[in-house]
């Protein structure tokens, strides 16, 4: 259990805090996990790397401007570099010559880090999926996947969608290496 | 210089030449031994100083060659047109009249195994290594690791 300052308990509700609070004379106290804590920052600080390949990525820009706007939900400014980045969306169609390319940028990425396959062509190849001898079926035969989103390309309140459910795995508290070392076990 | 003129003009340089004079742009089908000194023509003479796409289409049969020219200074259009052989498809190159051809020419070696004939680099432009010869854009190239048939 972690203590915190006193905090009145609406203002805790508004901001999707973790914890219970218990009201005392002259404000409240907040208990919470540490986990619990440390998730609801990450959740909502997560920076997007700026990577797109095709017209997914018309639509991620839009996404990010100033009508839709995913700085609303901590999505704040995508960075160029991927050691500031904490989501890839793969907004496009992964080639055999760009797989690598994907794989690195991941790997350079520090952990915790996520994943959104955006598109058609992002989860299966999608209109490229026969008849092609360039098109990777999937970004998730080269790097594991958290949130899939369908659509060619979604629309940017789908990609909204996308985000916030990326939120609330991150806020449930398990990382990708705790389910699947709780399913091996 | 109109469609009319153009077509009087090609008429009286290649006498065998087709024409398809349906679209907006007049498309004018010559043989290859035709074609190269009737490119240097059009460069020259009728100031088609903009090739503004080359590309190739596999029809089974037959390869063709399409060169979409432009005239910047007279504001004319011209489609030129090649068939040629499957097994063999040689062509002379245009990369020393029209410079971009150097690119786009490399680009439809790789992709249908066309041979430019003086192409001074004619090498893969995207293919990595290792696909020489295998001209994924051909209707019969078959990868059966990398393809799902339909």
């Amino acid at each position: 259990m972690f203590c915190l300052q006193p905090i009145s308990s609406s203002a805790a509700k508004q901001a999707g805090f973790p914890g219970e609070v218990h009201e005392t004379p002259g404000g409240g106290v907040v208990l919470s996990k540490l986990d619990d804590l440390i998730n609801w920052a990450r959740s909502n600080s997560l920076w997007p790397l700026t990577f797109a390949t095709s017209c997914c990525g018309i639509e991620m820009m839009a996404v990010a401007s100033a009508k839709y706007d995913f700085s609303r939900f901590g999505f704040e400014v995508a960075r160029a570099s991927p050691r500031q980045a904490d989501v890839i969306i793969i907004a496009g169609t992964i080639v055999n010559k760009m797989a690598p390319v994907l794989k690195r940028l991941y790997d350079q990425m520090a952990d915790p880090k996520y994943v959104i396959a955006m598109g058609a062509c992002a989860i299966s190849g999608g209109p490229f999926f026969y008849n092609t001898y360039s098109v990777i079926k999937g970004a998730d035969h080269i790097i594991p996947v958290d949130v899939y989103i369908a659509g060619c390309p979604p629309r940017p309140e789908a990609l909204l969608h996308a985000l916030i459910t990326l939120q609330e795995k991150i806020k449930k508290g398990y990382t990708r290496e705790q389910i699947r070392q709780g399913s091996n076990s | 210089m109109n469609n009319e003129a153009l077509h009087a003009y090609l008429t009286e340089q290649v006498p065998d030449a087709t024409f398809d004079t349906s679209g907006e742009w007049l498309n004018v089908q010559v043989s290859v031994a035709a074609f190269r000194p009737l490119t240097e023509k059009l460069k020259k003479e009728l100031q088609f100083n903009f090739l503004f796409c080359l590309t190739c289409v596999d029809w089974k049969t037959h390869l063709t060659m399409v060169y979409h020219l432009r005239s910047t200074q007279e504001g004319h259009h011209l489609v030129v047109k090649v068939n040629l052989d499957t097994q063999q498809p040689q062509i002379h190159t245009v990369c020393d009249l029209w410079r971009t051809a150097e690119f786009h020419e490399r680009e439809v070696y790789e992709l249908f195994g066309v041979d430019f004939l003086h192409h001074p680099d004619l090498r893969l432009l995207i293919l990595p290594d290792g696909w020489e010869g295998k001209n994924p854009l051909r209707k019969d190239f078959d990868d059966p690791v990398n393809m799902i048939k339909l």
